[in-house]
């Protein structure tokens, strides 16, 4: 094949057609990052109106809207593509590849779930937010109970649910068939390990929220009667199909957490990961009972005591693969050199917080318990605990942690530092008062309460709490921008890390790697800096790098869907048919040209760096 | 381009690192579409003799017709593999053949669904009579879509050897394409048996 030119492009079109996964990665988590934000903002919005008992700020509609966009938001728009993001920027580089096995597929994910999720946001301004709840149950979400919202709740989520499922085949295979020589999979550092078990848990979840979907729109939209009880509709149907996505999802969210944290404790306490082959089954584990525990969401609705006993214990069951994987955290510190950087602070706070998470979890698992927390704030405590206290410190611990291999620079660790208390204290005075306002009788999806019923004490330290955890997010922010004007150049290996991602230069140049490394054993660079090496060693020789070509196709295709999205809801047919005509032929395109690449050479001096 | 078919290997689907991730690719493409699926019969299954005063399965299927639909797409699973033991040859004027037979049975079989709706609609069974009808339409209308995409992603697929031969690139695309084919097939079987066969004796 022959040596095509390298394509130069710059600026916003090469951001619009990059396939390369490591900006794809930084593209996750700006998009990612900016819902994380609205998303923050229609919480605080929500504890500013629970400040004080009867306030009349965000009264009846307009929260039922803040509440069902936070959830939405923070789930799908905010909390997974960071983890996309770090997966896209990290994975590749752990295993040794140069690439993804799919980069084109890789861009069409992100815009996918981009334009998905700017569909859904622009509810706002067109006519009105979902305002169902995340779960979005019938027959609230039915066309008696709810507006345009839901359309846009549907179709958003539509369109950002196949970006994310198309993102996790690509990374079963790429994990699966593009590992350096060595790489076992017993040999498979823990962040990737986790994202695997994820990226399986995507493959089986998703299609089952495409369906629900899919019945949600033909009913509002086509006049189905799958919710129709009149018609013979059975509203229950909406509630397996949305937690047979809905359970694995959260561990969809906390897997990749819990990865983060083995490679971070591992780094920051100079152990490799205690127990690490029982950190590999117990993240197996809990990706398969992930898969059986849905019902659990459903003790109330009158399944009968068998099937909640089953489910309860299937629940029940899942604290022991998780309780090993906290004890091996524990033991991977003992002994260790610890270092206390913004990234372990993070992963340390972590731990306490993710097991009373944990242990409220078991509580629920209980049905004749559940009876009494259900809908309370005592749920929103514990699944908070778990979302935020798991997976959100995680996040800030990852992004701590790799930022130098992402952006070059390492971020200030003061900043970070300052940080993390206001977030970590912030956190724990917002949703630890919650369990008792939960237990008091207070419940879930209000947007007010009484005087003189015990009950504003508590609410008036949470939305203090969110306030203090808005500082620290605009620290980290902060932070961000003071790293990228002044921020201190990166070496390759800031941290006397352990894994292959930081054998390369920081950032990665475009190839990742000059040559692909030789695995010698499980956290590979650690190995050969025990031999008294300062690199790796190569498994091939240096030679021309074959590169996928930048494409405009994914924004393209992405746009389409969008478009007919606007169709679908105003029922405006030849608008659907531009959109959808748009998507079929952009892959048409792609199916006849095949796309030849381009070659680069290695940098020479870099090799010898 | 290696147009030369001497030098094509004999599993020419595999012999590149993109084809293996393609074919792997495929393979987890289609577990997510048994989900899929499954979530959808799942929801037939628990609304399937919900008729609502509706028209009812015994009364509207007609298994003389689906039985000729259930042959026409059978056997289009049969020359699909006819095709890929023709690209293991490196014969493309086999695979031209036996993939065009199965592009027309599909079309035959499309033929016959579209009859059947319109035949039900005017039988008062539409989307919004019953869960019944919503649930059917559904279930046997995304097969449908499926058997649409399948027939027109493999006369694209005709159409680029043509141009451009067997090569590496083009082989792994035939093998997926009978792969989602067979799998199209497989979905049918499902809905021959727990559709038409329950609705009608069951």
């Amino acid at each position: 094949m022959a040596t095509h030119a390298h394509p130069k492009r710059t600026g916003l079109w090469d951001w619009l057609t990059t396939v390369d996964h490591k900006k794809i990665g930084i593209l996750y988590l700006i998009a990612g990052g900016f819902f994380f934000l609205i998303g923050g903002l229609e919480a605080l919005l929500m504890r500013i109106q629970l400040m004080y008992p009867n306030q009349e700020i965000f009264v009846g509609g307009s929260f039922n809207q803040l509440l069902t966009m936070h959830g939405t938001t923070m789930i799908f728009l905010a909390a997974m593509p960071i983890i996309f993001a770090l997966m896209n920027a990290i994975v590749p580089l752990q295993i040794g590849a140069r690439d993804v096995a799919f980069p084109f597929l890789n861009s069409l994910g992100f815009w996918l779930f981009f334009l998905g999720g700017l569909l859904l946001n622009l509810s706002w301004f067109l006519g009105g937010a979902p305002d169902a709840g995340w779960t979005a149950y019938l027959p609230l979400s039915g066309k008696n109970y709810s507006g345009m919202g839901v359309d846009f709740y549907v179709l958003g989520l539509q369109i950002a649910g196949i970006g994310t499922w198309i993102g996790g085949i690509n990374f079963l295979v790429t994990i699966i068939n593009m590992r350096a020589p060595g790489l076992t999979f017993m040999r498979l550092p823990m962040f990737t390990w986790s994202v695997f078990v994820t990226s399986a848990l995507i493959l089986f979840a998703f299609p089952a929220i495409t369906v629900s979907l899919v019945l949600l729109m033909f009913d509002r939209l086509f006049g189905g009667a799958f919710f129709e009880p009149a018609l013979g509709g059975n509203i229950v149907i909406w509630q397996h199909l949305f937690w047979v996505f809905g359970h694995p999802e959260v561990y969809i969210l906390i897997l990749p957490a819990f990865g983060v944290i083995s490679e971070v404790i591992a780094t920051f306490s100079k152990k490799r990961i205690f127990g690490y082959s029982a950190m590999v089954f117990a993240t197996v584990l809990i990706g398969f009972l992930g898969f059986m525990v849905w019902v659990h969401h459903m003790f109330t609705v009158g399944l009968g005591p068998v099937a909640n006993s089953l489910f309860s214990i299937a629940t029940m069951l899942i604290a022991v693969p998780t309780g090993i994987k906290i004890f091996n955290w524990l033991f991977t510190m003992w002994g260790g050199q610890i270092r206390f950087t913004a990234a372990n602070l993070w992963a340390v706070g972590f731990l306490p917080t993710f097991v009373i998470g944990g242990m409220t979890g078991v509580m629920l698992s209980v049905p004749p318990a559940d009876y009494q927390f259900h809908d309370s704030y005592f749920v929103v405590a514990h699944f908070h605990y778990t979302i935020v206290g798991g997976m959100v410190f995680a996040l800030f611990a990852g992004l701590h942690y790799w930022w130098p291999k992402m952006f070059g620079k390492i971020l200030n660790e003061t900043l970070g530092k300052i940080g993390f208390w206001f977030f970590f204290i912030g956190f724990h005075l917002t949703f630890f008062p919650q369990h008792f306002l939960g237990l008091m009788g207070m419940p879930r999806r209000v947007f007010t309460f009484l005087p003189n019923q015990g009950l504003e004490l508590g609410n008036f330290i949470s939305t203090i709490g969110a306030f203090s955890m808005t500082i620290g997010t605009l620290v980290f922010l902060y932070n961000v921008i003071v790293t990228a004007t002044r921020g201190e150049k990166a070496s390759n290996d800031p941290w006397d890390a352990r894994t292959l991602e930081w054998t390369i230069s920081s950032p990665a140049p475009e190839y990742n790697f000059a040559q692909t490394p030789l695995v010698r054993g499980l956290d590979a660079f650690w190995v050969e800096k025990m031999a008294g090496k300062k690199k790796m060693t190569p498994a091939e020789p240096l030679g021309e790098i074959h590169m996928p070509s930048p494409s405009i196709l994914p924004f393209i295709m992405s746009l389409g869907l969008f478009i007919a999205g606007f169709g679908f809801m105003h029922h405006a047919y030849l608008i659907v048919i531009i959109g959808l005509g748009t998507t079929v032929v952009c892959m048409f395109l792609r199916s006849i040209y095949d796309d030849p690449g381009y070659h680069v050479h290695p940098d020479e001096e870099e090799v010898k760096a | 381009m290696a147009q030369n078919f001497t030098s094509l290997p004999a599993h020419p689907e595999t012999a590149t690192l993109e084809g293996k991730n393609k074919v792997l690719a495929f393979w987890l493409f289609l577990g997510g579409e048994v989900v899929l699926f499954g979530s959808l019969f799942a929801t037939f299954i628990a609304l399937r003799t919900s008729y609502a005063g509706g028209p009812t399965g015994q009364e509207l299927f007609d298994l003389g017709l689906v039985a000729i639909a259930t042959l026409l797409l059978l056997t289009s699973s049969l020359t699909s593999v006819f095709g890929v033991q023709a690209m293991h040859r490196h014969d493309v004027a086999g695979m031209q053949r036996w993939f065009g037979i199965t592009v027309l049975l599909g079309v035959a079989f499309l033929g016959l669904e579209i009859y059947e709706f319109m035949h039900y609609y005017h039988m008062g069974h539409t989307m919004s009579s019953s869960a019944f009808g919503s649930a059917f339409y559904t279930l046997v209308g995304f097969h449908g879509a499926h058997v649409l995409g399948g027939v027109t992603w493999i006369a694209l697929l005709q159409m680029q050897l043509a141009k451009k031969g067997l090569t590496v690139v083009t082989a792994p695309k035939f093998y997926l394409a009978s792969l989602y084919w067979h799998f199209v097939d497989l979905v049918w079987v499902f809905i021959f048996t727990v559709v038409y066969l329950m609705g009608k004796v069951g």
